[in-house]
């Protein structure tokens, strides 16, 4: 079991690297979700399976999926990567690298000293997952819930939007499901304005 | 079991399945013949069974093509997703009381896992192939699965509560005095069109429309990599036939005078025929209207199914 964690533990430090260093945005993020299976991996080998399965199906499933999906369409080419070199100059990394560096030391220094505890391979069930969220943390969990709900209230009222314009067709149908309402309020379409009733009759047939 | 059976069962999954992948080309033609009255592949060989040879020959020979403007490594990483998250998800199924390969303890959760990296094939599919078309069908793929995903998990939560487990032959065990369908005929019918939306088959081929969008996300594909997707297609129909017969009808349970497996296959069977008669008669939503009925109908009724079955077994517990 330890030579499995330790050999996604090296796989989720070698993806997250390349995510950093990827000059194309979408090639990051795939080795982002790469780096998520890692660590789901990670998971697996320390006896967490019900997290690491979360891990893939939220994080590597559902989140990465928005954010390729957001880049996709923002059609970046090469200029992005270009940007992204000139980002990607020493002056900028250099700094946090040697406070890393700094961190990776310490760690080492921590390994051959060998002091450190063994790695706990307790199997955590998903029924023990369950019973410590609705018991133990069950406020935590209901917050949680009242902090997505208002993430989703407010993209719901962000993403509703009246329709401005119309097409002809439509336009027709709902002139006419007003006029039955009593509402007389016109839409206008700026499109197919110019035609004649009787034109705009056969049309709709 | 040693480790040579252990092998011994997955090269026999997977050679069973690809098989049947294979062969599903001429089911499929057949049957859809069948119910449009015509008579569909009859000449090569017996009832026409060699158009699969056919079929496969003509995808390893034609031009494996990767067009200039496509972004080269995500183009050729796309179609190999598919198949390898839908052959990973057989992992876990129960064909019979020994045939499984593993016996995970969050089994379940396992098969949700792969489906929903399944978008990934669309979705980088059709951006490396750079392609507005392409695109198009990508950004539909990726939002009717990532909707369809949601109630596919929870539409399998009612079977879990009654189980009280995620493992596949705990569930396949729980269904010895009566099949789950009986108790979970919604959670059912919800798995089942989710199915349908999350291995992208017509009616709900949004993604392909071949109509509006030639061929969506794999319109750049040739050759054999496009072989890959259609592959995908038709392993993605089996393991949803599979999943819900052990989800709701019973998996390898069945009379004693014939081997578990058999009845596995046969059921597995019938829900093959099932997505392939849902392709021969219903004709496609809009994309608008497919998410709308996704997000406003069957969320609230999967949601409901569970709280009704959470307080039923509450109810009888006591």
């Amino acid at each position: 079991m330890s030579t499995l964690f330790y050999l996604s533990s090296l796989v989720a430090i070698v993806a997250t690297l390349m995510v950093i260093t990827r000059y194309h945005p979408i090639h990051a993020l795939l080795y982002l979700v790469v780096s998520f299976l890692a660590v789901a991996m990670i998971f697996l080998s320390l006896g967490a399976p019900f997290v690491a399965v979360l891990e893939v199906i939220i994080y590597a499933g559902a989140i990465m999926v928005l954010f390729i999906f957001v880049v996709m369409m923002l059609n970046l080419d090469k200029d992005t990567a270009l940007q992204e070199k000139q980002w990607l100059r020493p002056r900028v990394w250099v700094g946090p690298a040697l406070l890393t560096l700094v961190l990776l030391l310490e760690i080492g220094v921590l390994l051959v000293r060998g002091d450190l505890p063994a790695l706990q391979l307790a199997v955590v069930t998903p029924r023990q997952v369950a019973l410590s969220l609705y018991g133990e943390y069950l406020i935590a969990v209901e917050l949680a819930g009242f902090l997505l709900m208002a993430g989703i209230v407010g993209a719901a009222h962000i993403g509703k939007h009246k329709k401005e314009s119309l097409h002809r067709f439509l336009r027709e149908e709902t002139d006419a499901h007003e006029a039955s309402a009593g509402d007389a309020r016109e839409v206008h379409t700026g499109d197919g304005e110019g035609i004649p009733e009787k034109e705009r009759k056969t049309w709709q047939l | 079991m040693t480790v040579f059976q252990h092998i011994l069962i997955v090269l026999g999954v997977l050679f069973v399945l690809l098989t049947i992948a294979a062969g599903l080309i001429w089911v499929e033609r057949r049957l859809l013949a069948l119910w449009q009255d015509r008579l569909g592949p009859n000449r090569a060989g017996p009832l026409g069974i060699f158009i699969v040879v056919a079929d496969t020959l003509k995808l390893f020979f034609k031009e494996d093509w990767i067009p200039p403007f496509a972004d080269k490594w995500v183009f050729v990483a796309a179609p190999a997703i598919v198949v390898a998250s839908v052959l990973m998800s057989f992992v876990i199924i129960p064909f019979s009381p020994v045939i499984v390969i593993a016996d995970l303890n969050v089994g379940l959760l396992f098969f949700l896992a792969m489906s929903s990296l399944g978008v990934y094939s669309i979705v980088l599919g059709g951006w490396a192939s750079n392609n507005k078309y392409s695109l198009l069908g990508a950004l539909r793929g990726a939002s009717q699965m990532m909707a369809y995903e949601v109630f596919m998990g929870l539409s399998l939560m009612g079977v879990v509560m009654l189980t009280g487990s995620f493992n596949l032959q705990d569930i396949v065990a729980a269904q010895r005095s009566m099949w789950f369908i009986v108790y979970q005929p919604l959670g059912f019918i919800l798995f089942f069109i989710a199915g349908v939306a999350e291995t992208h088959r017509l009616p709900f081929d949004i993604p392909e429309a071949e109509s509006e969008l030639i061929a969506g996300y794999h319109a750049e594909y040739s050759g054999m990599k496009f072989g890959m997707f259609f592959i995908g297609e038709y392993l993605g129909i089996t393991l949803i036939s599979a999943m819900t017969v052990t989800m709701f009808f019973g998996g390898w349970l069945g009379p004693g005078f014939l081997p578990p497996w058999f009845w596995f296959g046969g059921k597995t069977a019938i829900f093959i025929g099932l997505f392939i008669l849902l392709r021969a008669s219903l004709p496609r939503p809009r994309y608008d209207q497919l998410i709308g009925f996704g997000w406003k109908l069957l969320l609230p009724l999967v949601l409901a199914n569970l709280l009704v079955t959470g307080a039923v077994a509450l109810l009888l517990k006591k």
